[in-house]
């Protein structure tokens, strides 16, 4: 395996200005030996893709907090195809749908989406971590 | 007395600046036209000579250069994504004084050479990636510009992880290349120092003498550089000011020529409050744009496409039939100057207006306003002038005239366009004897001289809100 950190394009999606959370995870992901691109709150489709292409990231993380997740992220697969990054792990998480529902219904919906993982409310980073190691095939790797 | 003599050639007019860097004042100025198709110093000798009759002979102790002449210096940037590295390495060019006449993004094509070829530019600045990230756009565009007969020296500012490959593609191809550091190192950051140092470099070592310049050479002792290079040395010593001497602080710049409009900022212009988002990537602190489609006389037409021939018509007092046969009789004959008459005059207050508002205007940033759930939040992207309380005006439509104060006031914020972060209020400098090309020359040597001569010489002329 190459020695180039693996590397993530994150942010948080739509009009949603939820900094801290963003901050939070930027910290765990760096710490967890991730390379990140933060893009910051109020982020489009269009920017995270950007800064992935010219990134040459691994990962695409993109987080939601005020309820319009479901809206903001429809059609980002399809943009990534469009935009050369055919395969690029997509991993959402947050309060990423209107009010309560139950998890269970919330992530097939964004799994058809096209996203390889979506979290629900209150999950941990080390989780998030979790995943990404497992999406980008890094076993054994980190701490 | 130290008299130094500083030229500026330019694509039209062969501009001379006589100073007393003892005394610190201008000695005199004069200006022919540029000679460059048969021997550039024939006009020089032309405008020597009647700066001779203003000043009296001179033993100069140095001459300085710089130049827009043939066609200034005229570059192709290729990048990757267009809003990120292939804005930067426009900003590079563009802050290197570079006429940028192509911009390409993502991987070349066939047909996107076979243009290049045609607009045989003198340098092109080849970008990509962030160190560590993408490689293959810029490792195809090398291959592709390899193969090229033309040969114009390239720059490498991309990806460091490709720089070399490239190098190696190209000069085996026999291109001369010059490799420099990232101007997009990482996501969002800006580094275009170096790229610009090296463009200007390659610009005094190869390209003065491609232009014919290097018959004037024996004349001068140091630098050439791009005039508009010098320009945007001379706006931030101004601003900014020197050991020794304090700048006016930030300010916006407009010159208004005939075939273009430049504008500067010298300003951090990042967001100011904790709402405001910002977007995009962050400018240079001294930033340089050209509107290739705004100008008095060649490009008088893109004024009236920007502006409306309603608000020209407004403007001028002209009928909208009077302006467009107006505009048809400038674009034919270019060096039609208004004396004074009527509809000429009001035709040309008009145009400068509107050049100087839509130039300004795609200059500076833009402020929305988003309504979220945690409330009314802004997203800025580029520079916020609006708290810039200076602008220094020059080029002939601006200089001569009167009215200049007037016309400097449509560089400032609009009602009407809330969303465009100009100058809420600013003072008006006018640069009435041309100088600022020519303070920026002698700033490399005499910083505050420089900065005190353009103190004393520029015209202040009223406070516009």
């Amino acid at each position: 395996m190459d020695n180039r950190k693996k590397v993530l394009v994150m942010g948080v999606i739509g009009a949603d200005v939820h900094a801290v959370g963003n901050k939070i995870l930027y910290h765990a992901f760096t710490e967890a030996g991730f390379e990140c691109v933060n893009l910051g709150v109020m982020v489009s489709q269009e920017e995270y893709i950007a800064a992935a292409i010219e990134s040459n990231a691994d990962a695409i993380v993109v987080s939601s907090l005020y309820g319009q997740g479901e809206l903001d992220c429809r059609g980002m697969r399809e943009k990534c195809d469009e935009a050369g990054l055919k395969g690029i792990p997509l991993v959402v998480g947050g309060n990423i749908v209107i009010g309560k529902q139950k998890f269970e219904e919330v992530e097939p919906r964004f799994k058809a989406m096209g996203f390889d993982r979506a979290f629900p409310p209150g999950t941990s980073p080390e989780t998030t971590i979790e995943a990404l190691r497992e999406l980008l095939h890094m076993d054994g790797e980190g701490k | 007395m130290k008299p130094i003599l500083l030229i500026d050639f330019g694509s039209t007019y062969t501009k001379l600046t006589a100073v007393d860097v003892d005394g610190e004042e201008i000695l005199g100025t004069a200006s022919s036209y540029t000679t460059v198709q048969t021997d550039i110093n024939e006009g020089l000798k032309a405008a020597l000579r009647l700066l001779e009759e203003k000043t009296g002979k001179l033993s100069y102790d140095k001459t300085y250069a710089c130049s827009s002449a043939a066609g200034g210096l005229r570059m192709v940037t290729s990048g990757l994504v267009p809003e990120l590295t292939g804005e930067a390495a426009k900003l590079a060019s563009l802050g290197a004084g570079a006429k940028v006449v192509g911009v390409y993004a993502f991987q070349l094509t066939e047909d996107d050479l076979e243009e290049i070829r045609s607009l045989q530019p003198d340098i092109l600045l080849l970008v990509g990636g962030t160190d560590g990230g993408n490689t293959e756009c810029i490792v195809h565009n090398a291959g592709l510009i390899a193969t090229m007969d033309a040969k114009f020296p390239i720059v490498i500012a991309g990806n460091r992880n490709a720089a070399r490959q490239c190098e190696r593609l190209l000069t085996e191809a026999g291109h001369e290349v010059h490799v420099c550091p990232n101007v997009m190192p990482k996501f969002g950051v800006l580094k275009i120092e170096e790229t610009q140092s090296k463009i200007r470099e390659i610009f005094l070592n190869r390209i003065v003498q491609a232009k014919g310049l290097s018959k004037a050479a024996d004349l001068l002792s140091d630098i050439m550089m791009p005039t508009p290079a010098a320009v945007l040395q001379a706006v931030e010593l101004l601003s900014q000011g020197c050991e020794g001497e304090r700048g006016i602080g930030d300010l916006i710049a407009v010159d208004v020529g005939g075939a273009t409009t430049d504008v500067y900022s010298v300003a951090d212009g990042m967001p100011e409050h904790m709402n405001t988002v910002y977007k995009g990537l962050p400018e240079p602190f001294a930033k340089r744009t050209v509107e290739g489609d705004i100008g008095m006389r060649y490009s008088v037409k893109g004024i009236v496409e920007a502006a409306g021939l309603q608000r020209m018509s407004q403007i001028s007092g002209l009928s909208k039939e009077r302006v467009t046969e107006l505009v048809e009789m400038l674009r034919a004959n270019t060096e039609t100057l208004p004396n004074g008459e009527g509809e000429l005059e009001a035709l040309d207050f008009a145009l400068a207006a509107m050049a100087t508002e839509e130039a300004v205007r795609r200059h500076a940033g833009t402020m929305e306003e988003t309504y979220t759930l945690m409330g009314l939040t802004f997203v800025q992207s580029g520079k916020n002038l609006t708290k810039v309380k200076q602008i220094v005006v020059t080029g002939g439509s601006l200089i001569h005239t009167q009215e200049t104060e007037k016309i400097a006031a449509y560089a400032l914020y609009s009602p009407k366009d809330p969303a465009s972060l100009r100058p809420k209020e600013a003072d008006v400098w006018v640069d009435r004897k041309y100088i600022l090309a020519a303070m920026g020359l002698l700033s490399s040597y005499y910083p505050q001289t420089a900065l005190r001569i353009m103190k004393k010489e520029l015209e202040f002329h009223g406070h516009s809100e």
